[in-house]
């Protein structure tokens, strides 16, 4: 729809942002697409590959298949953007939870500061391998316990009994 | 969400100026959480967000603008200058609603328009529009987390429910119950007189009395016949009552799983599903029939060998049950960690219930794929943690019982020792310390057939916490309160303002939209642009977050949910069919039917030729287990389902969808048959099927974007011009002569 076709690769495209703190992309060609939005293609399994580029319109215009084939500035932009879009706080700790039973609200310690999550069923902890866990919030926060083993005994006892 | 430190701190108002909205905040600007609000008044805006708490303050202006979007569970809302973004707050999607509702007055406050403050019933606690005063607020959902800290087993109680009913006979079972307990415990007490009175005189010289021995032996058989016979009456009657509170109990669960709505079993397994109303419930009766009842008895033979020991001599009862508050310590002691070991049991075995569910249906795509290995090992891997939790169970579990055997020979030594001494003492006879050692010898085989009673209690309140999960489950389509009566329907349908999410995912955003009887819609647009969840929403499979659907003016929420859609005829792009005949498939909407209208329905729908083709004609077994049929026939079946009904609403989704064109054009034939003169919301891929339509509507990720007849619609050039084009071009290729070299697949770009 915007011109084209995705470009197959992101080579030359520089990043940057506007004065509104969008994003804008400009091509190799010189043309500049303004308004685009940053998506991970692997947010959990390969964070750091496959940054796709959205347009207004939800069409992708550009696919990066790695940000370091990006410029440095345009690596921080981007890094910056997604850093902007994902609110995916970690667990540090469980300060208490209001029951065993779902649905329960558990206060948290996290690594942006004190919250609270509203489990509303055991099948809302999906296990990222063996250590690690994403765990959905009612409302659609999604918490990231990075190794369960790195948390306190407290913290592990409590979340134990949800798994 | 936010533990609620919000600063209470007014904003700092200038003299007569008016707050009008208010937005709370829960991130600050580096994204971590912290409470904030930002507030609209009638000149400026306020926020307060950053951690040192002041208020920073933004004029009004005409050429400002505002942008709500949300990902992740995070909403944002921006404010842009016309050269820069000026501000951005960010808050929790919980706050969607007050979050929408100040866009829109400040949206109205910029453009210059007097606010006006909007009637009508909100949520206390979100601000969502409710349908009418104190209704359940769709944004907070009916289920808040209900504060049950009780343990487990407390949930074993809330089974009265389901034994009340049996209560004439569970008494009955009780006073069986004490009778037959009374009975056992006679004959360790014939013990005393046979041995000081017998056994001890003739040991010393005295000859044995033969009627006596008689006398204290029959009184053994008698005791014996008698707690014989009481205890199997006993078992008996309490195990069919238990047997009866069991099938109640399934047949309560699946009805309550049946009333839930449509998105409840989008969120669970079917395997969990099925573990728990059949092999829970089940569990739940063994538990109740068998462990209960003879927890029960335990409990009063230990209670009257208490009474008859201290009736004895109190100084040795004391000895005796000395070790009884140990052994009640240590079952206590344990309970907890095998109660949730259990829990943790059920959990790893429906994840392994899960993994057959979801292989064995697949299996054809298991194995066309080739991937029985990585099948094998998801089993392997469900199977491996099972086998953990049982083993970290075990191992609470091995150390329970011995130890319990050893306090009970501890318990025993006690006895013996404290026992002789006395007797050596002349304080008591040998005979009393038989009967002691009698009575202890079953008072304590008892206790440790009592400590199991903490696995399988655990265990059965684990699975009465699963089966009261689904009890317990509100559905989020309620019945409502006073359902309005649904006499005659015309079968006009309009959408006010609906929007819907899915968790945090908007999928419709504000639609309107008018259907007027007879009419028939087809409703186009790409595969995520939310045909099917505006469909669910008019068969209220789920309710809109936001706005209203009405059919002939009244709320669908006012209208009792089975009466509403017993008006509306259901085709789906993969019919389900039921294993039974096909007769019974075509009458699954109206059981009563005779067979001339069985047989009319299915002419109509174009069925009756390859019904008759069927081995048994109508008689012939369909579905799972049943005779095969291609997607065609299944369809044609289910437009004959429809039609029988006849409903004055239609919806067809995707209908055409899955079969060939020769196919399609035979089952358009059957839809046009079953179309007319019914309000008929269309969607379809294939545009060609949209022919009929007397108006299109595009959507597009979750809006409106065109509506209007196919010829109009083409003229605009706009989204269904595209979608028409791309279609025609797809039906060029396809029908493009095989001699001609078609262009290689484009390489190394994926079609978006």
């Amino acid at each position: 729809m915007n011109g084209g076709s995705p470009d197959a690769h992101g080579g030359a495209v520089t990043l940057a942002f506007d004065a509104h703190g969008r994003l804008s992309l400009r091509r190799a060609d010189g043309s500049v697409l303004d308004d685009v939005t940053a998506i991970r293609a692997f947010p959990l399994t390969a964070p750091d590959e496959g940054v796709s580029l959205v347009g207004r319109d939800g069409r992708e215009v550009c696919w990066i298949e790695t940000p370091a084939q990006l410029d440095p500035a345009s690596r921080d932009v981007l890094a910056t953007a997604l850093a902007e879009r994902e609110i995916m706080p970690r667990i540090e700790r469980i300060l208490s939870v209001s029951t065993f039973v779902t649905p329960s609200e558990w206060q948290l310690v996290t690594d942006r500061g004190e919250a609270s999550l509203t489990l509303r069923a055991e099948e809302d902890i999906r296990r990222l391998g063996r250590r690690s866990l994403l765990i959905a919030d009612r409302h659609g926060i999604q918490f990231r316990v990075d190794d369960i083993d790195r948390l306190d005994a407290g913290s592990r006892r409590l979340l134990d009994r949800f798994l | 969400m936010i533990l609620d430190d919000r600063p209470s701190i007014e904003p700092p108002l200038a003299s007569g100026e008016r707050v009008l909205g208010l937005l709370e905040t829960d991130f600050d600007p580096a994204g971590r959480f912290a409470p904030g609000r930002l507030v609209l008044t009638d000149r400026r805006f306020l926020a307060r967000g950053d951690a040192a708490g002041q208020w920073s303050e933004i004029e009004l202006g005409p050429e400002l603008r505002l942008r709500l979007s949300d990902h992740g569970g995070v909403g944002t809302l921006e404010l842009h200058a016309p050269d820069a973004r000026i501000g951005r707050w960010r808050y929790l999607m919980r706050r969607q609603e007050q979050a929408a509702e100040f866009t829109e007055l400040a949206r109205r406050q910029l453009a210059g328009i007097e606010h006006e403050p909007e009637p009508g019933p909100r949520c206390a606690d979100c601000g969502a529009s409710l349908a009418y005063p104190g209704a359940p607020c769709p944004a907070c959902d009916a289920t808040e987390p209900t504060q049950d800290t009780a343990p487990a087993t407390w949930t074993l109680f809330r089974l009265w429910r389901f034994a009340r009913p049996y209560r004439g006979s569970l008494a009955i079972g009780f006073v069986l119950t004490l009778a037959s307990t009374a009975a056992t415990l006679v004959p360790p007490y014939l013990t005393m007189p046979l041995m000081d009175d017998v056994l001890i005189p003739f040991q010393n010289g005295q000859p044995i009395d033969p009627g006596l021995v008689g006398m204290y032996l029959g009184g053994l058989l008698a005791a014996a016949l008698l707690a014989w016979g009481l205890g199997w009456a006993r078992t008996y009657i309490l195990a069919l009552v238990s047997e009866r509170i069991g099938v109640d109990l399934r047949q309560a669960a699946y009805d309550h799983l049946l009333s839930l709505s449509v998105d409840f079993f989008g969120g669970k397994r079917t395997g969990d599903l099925i573990a728990r109303i059949g092999s829970e419930t089940d569990r739940i009766n063994v538990f109740l029939s068998l462990h209960l009842l003879d927890f029960a008895t335990d409990v009063l033979m230990i209670l009257m060998t208490a009474v008859i020991l201290m009736s004895i001599d109190p100084s040795l009862a004391l000895a005796t049950l000395l070790p009884l508050p140990f052994i009640v310590w240590l079952i206590h002691l344990v309970r907890e960690r095998l109660r949730t070991g259990f829990e943790k049991i059920d959990r790893v075995w429906a994840e392994v219930t899960s993994v057959l569910a979801d292989t064995i249906p697949g299996v054809r795509v298991v194995k066309a794929f080739a991937q029985e290995a990585h099948e094998s090992g998801r089993f392997r891997a469900a199977n491996q943690h099972n086998l953990q939790v049982n083993d970290r169970l075990n191992r609470t579990w091995s150390l329970f019982a011995p130890t319990v055997t050893l306090l009970t020979e501890i318990g025993l030594l006690v006895v013996w020792g404290f026992g002789i001494w006395q007797i050596a003492h002349d304080r008591i006879s040998v005979g009393v310390l038989t009967a002691f050692l009698a009575y202890i010898g079953r008072f304590y085989t008892r206790l440790d057939s009592m400590s199991r009673i903490v696995s399988v209690t655990q265990k059965a309140a684990a699975g009465a916490k699963r089966i009261f999960d689904i009890l317990d489950h509100v559905s989020s389509v309620p019945e409502p309160a006073d359902p309005r009566p649904l006499a005659r329907v015309d079968g006009r349908i309009e959408l006010q303002g609906v929007g819907f999410r899915y968790g945090n995912r908007l999928v419709l955003h504000d639609i309107d939209l008018r259907v007027e009887p007879g009419e028939m819609i087809g409703l186009v647009g790409h595969s995520g642009s939310g045909k099917s969840t505006l469909v669910n929403l008019i068969l209220r499979f789920q309710d809109p977050v936001t706005g209203v659907v009405r059919l002939d003016g009244t709320d669908i929420r006012d209208l009792g949910v089975a009466d509403y859609r017993r008006h509306i005829g259901l085709v789906l792009q993969e019919s389900f069919l039921f294993f039974g005949t096909v007769a019974e498939n075509i009458a699954y909407g109206r059981p009563g039917a005779t067979r001339a209208e069985i047989v009319a329905a299915a002419r109509a729908a174009h069925a009756h030729d390859f019904i008759l083709r069927l081995p048994q004609g109508y008689d012939s077994l369909v579905g799972e287990r049943g005779q095969s049929l291609s997607g065609g026939e299944r369809q044609r079946i289910a437009i004959a389902r429809a039609l029988l009904i006849d409903p004055r609403i239609l919806i067809l989704d995707e209908a055409t969808a899955s079969v060939d064109t020769e196919t399609e054009q035979e089952i358009q034939r059957a839809l046009d048959n079953l179309v007319r003169g019914r309000t008929t919301i269309a969607i379809a891929h294939r545009l060609s099927t949209l022919r009929q339509a007397d108006r299109l509507v595009v959507l597009d990720r979750g809006r409106v974007v065109e509506e209007g007849r196919h010829e109009d619609l083409l003229a605009a050039r706009g989204a269904y011009f595209r979608l028409h084009e791309a279609q025609a071009r797809l039906a060029a290729a396809q029908f493009a002569p095989a001699t001609e070299q078609l262009p290689a697949p484009a390489s190394g770009k994926t079609a978006s």
